[in-house]
């Protein structure tokens, strides 16, 4: 009776756990296969479209063949990269008051205001620079793209860095200190170089974040059909460029679409993998 | 039968180096020092001479407060959050707590040692060693720097087992060689005082008994004090001793304080004698 009752017990058991590794197996195999199918789906659409002209023309009008993104691919490059440089001291700025300095009710504030902003839905950002920056300063313009999407930085680079920074063992701190250095210094030469590789790392996450960034642009960079190197006069961009192409009523353009959309996965994916690299390769190298 | 004569035979002898005054180094003297961990008090009331040119143990149990009162020495306390003092500390006569006093200033004078081992990951041995210079001191010329890294670095018999692999991080070393490489990154900066706060409690057994020896050479630079839960410790490297105890409401006080033999083979305080033989604590 007794032994009976254990090895159905056991029996059971073994049932259970065997129940959730297959579940869990098969929803991670799941998510993995969703992201197979979206890259696959795009490859397949996208990649009859690509040839040497897609990357160094501009878009064609509807009706002639050929013409290429060009145009949207330096625009992307040139507010992704001004954004990165106005939202990297606020974002890396914030996370070390919040982690080094802050203390007390206003660290918190600072904080919970953070995350608020991490969480505001993009096109609230667009709208936000519309209203202050595109109808007060000369209209649509390169630089209010750049303003919309630091705006998206500043917090997934200032969350990101936060969570780096709390990593740093404080006993490294207090070795620090210890030898009578201000903490200042001690952010600066001990707390930070332990870290740079996490914190490129982070940047980067918010740069190819900021990259695939549309709502904020269609109401700040507008996109431009032209080459134009000016920010302070619409410019193209490549999700703003998927967007046109995507929802004209033209086949052709669907393809271009497409082939847009892989070009922007391609580019933000090598970015992404590089950095990892190479920040790996670093942090092996400083160790 | 008690531990206490065991205990007692490894009390060196060594009357020679009795506690004296006349020492060139600075004593430190705390007075009616009370610490706290925001409403908690984890100290109460401490007065100790320290002098210089010996080794002052603090022993005690977990929880007893010893860390914290080092802590409270060179202004470490207050770097935890919620952490504060009140009383004084004199060091050659200058209160480290008073009004114009500067914490950054005091630990320049005032070295720690950790209980476990943290070189900077990022810097090589020889950028450890002189990270105080560095960060704190006026810049200098790079011979002087090689001077300081090789004088500090024999100084804690280190020398000769890194001086052919100076580039390379701190952290490749072994335990007991990164501690070391940590009490030389303390002595570059020339301190009056050192504070170790169990620095062999991570360590094995040779490389305990280095550091050990390494304090028999030190003190007589520097005026130690050697926070230690190692009773064996305490009498092995130290003349002189403070027994700590908290009390029913967590609170540290000190118990007994006097010289190392006094403390192992004829306690005053019946608490330390049940400390010292294992039936408290």
């Amino acid at each position: 009776m007794y032994r009976a009752g254990e090895s159905g017990k056991f029996l059971r058991r073994r049932l259970v756990g065997g129940a959730s590794v297959a579940l869990a197996a098969t929803l991670a195999f799941l998510s993995v296969g969703i992201l197979f199918l979206i890259v696959g789906h795009v490859i397949v659409n996208g990649v009859a479209s690509l040839n040497a002209d897609f990357f160094t023309k501009i878009p064609k009008p509807y009706g002639e063949a050929g013409g290429g993104i060009a145009n949207a691919i330096m625009g992307t490059v040139i507010m992704t990269l001004l954004a990165a440089v106005i939202a990297i001291p606020f974002g890396v700025g914030t996370a070390i008051y919040i982690i080094e300095f802050g203390r007390g009710r206003f660290a918190s504030a600072v904080r919970f205001a953070v995350e608020l902003l991490a969480e505001l839905p993009s096109i609230v950002v667009g709208v936000f620079i519309w209203a202050l920056v595109v109808r007060n300063f000369g209209g649509y313009s390169g630089i209010a793209g750049s303003l919309a999407l630091s705006v998206i930085m500043i917090p997934i680079i200032a969350r990101s860095v936060e969570e780096i920074l709390r990593l740093v063992p404080d006993s490294l701190r207090e070795a620090a200190l210890a030898l009578g250095t201000p903490k200042w210094k001690v952010v600066i030469f001990i707390v930070i170089p332990t870290v740079l590789p996490s914190i490129f790392t982070g940047i980067m996450l918010a740069v190819a974040r900021a990259a695939g960034e549309t709502a904020p642009l269609l109401l700040t960079a507008l996109g431009n059909s032209f080459f134009n190197f000016d920010l302070r006069k619409p410019m193209a961009a490549m999700p703003l460029q998927i967007y046109t192409y995507a929802v004209s009523p033209y086949d052709d353009w669907h393809n271009k679409a497409w082939a847009s959309t892989l070009v922007l996965i391609a580019i933000v994916g090598i970015l992404s993998g590089a950095v990892k690299f190479y920040t790996r390769r670093w942090k092996h190298e400083s160790h | 039968m008690s531990l206490i004569r065991p205990l007692a035979d490894l009390v060196r002898d060594r009357e020679t180096t009795a506690p004296t005054d006349a020492s060139p180094q600075k004593g430190l003297s705390i007075r009616s020092l009370n610490a706290y961990y925001g409403t908690h008090q984890a100290l109460e009331d401490i007065n100790i001479d320290i002098h210089p040119g010996v080794v002052t143990s603090i022993i005690g149990p977990s929880g007893c407060g010893k860390s914290t009162m080092i802590r409270c020495i060179n202004r470490m306390h207050e770097v935890v959050k919620g952490a504060t003092a009140t009383g004084s500390v004199l060091v050659d006569g200058e209160d480290i707590y008073g009004p114009d006093a500067n914490p950054t200033r005091i630990r320049r004078n005032i070295g720690m040692v950790f209980q476990k081992p943290n070189p900077f990951p990022t810097r090589s041995i020889y950028e450890n060693v002189i990270t105080g210079l560095r960060l704190n001191m006026p810049k200098k010329p790079k011979y002087e720097y090689d001077e300081v890294v090789e004088k500090s670095l024999r100084a804690v018999a280190l020398w000769d087992e890194v001086k052919d692999k100076l580039s390379v991080s701190g952290v490749a070393l072994s335990g007991g060689q990164q501690q070391r490489l940590c009490i030389a990154r303390a002595i570059a900066i020339e301190p009056e005082v050192l504070l170790l706060d169990e620095p062999a409690s991570a360590l094995d057994p040779t490389a305990t008994m280095k550091i050990e020896d390494l304090l028999f050479e030190l003190k007589t630079r520097y005026t130690i004090v050697l926070v230690t839960h190692n009773m064996q410790q305490a009498a092995r490297a130290s003349e002189v001793t403070a027994f700590f105890l908290a009390d029913e409401r967590h609170v540290g006080h000190l118990i007994e304080y006097g010289p190392t033999r006094q403390i192992f083979m004829t306690p005053a305080d019946s608490r330390t004698e049940d400390y010292i033989s294992g039936r408290l604590g």
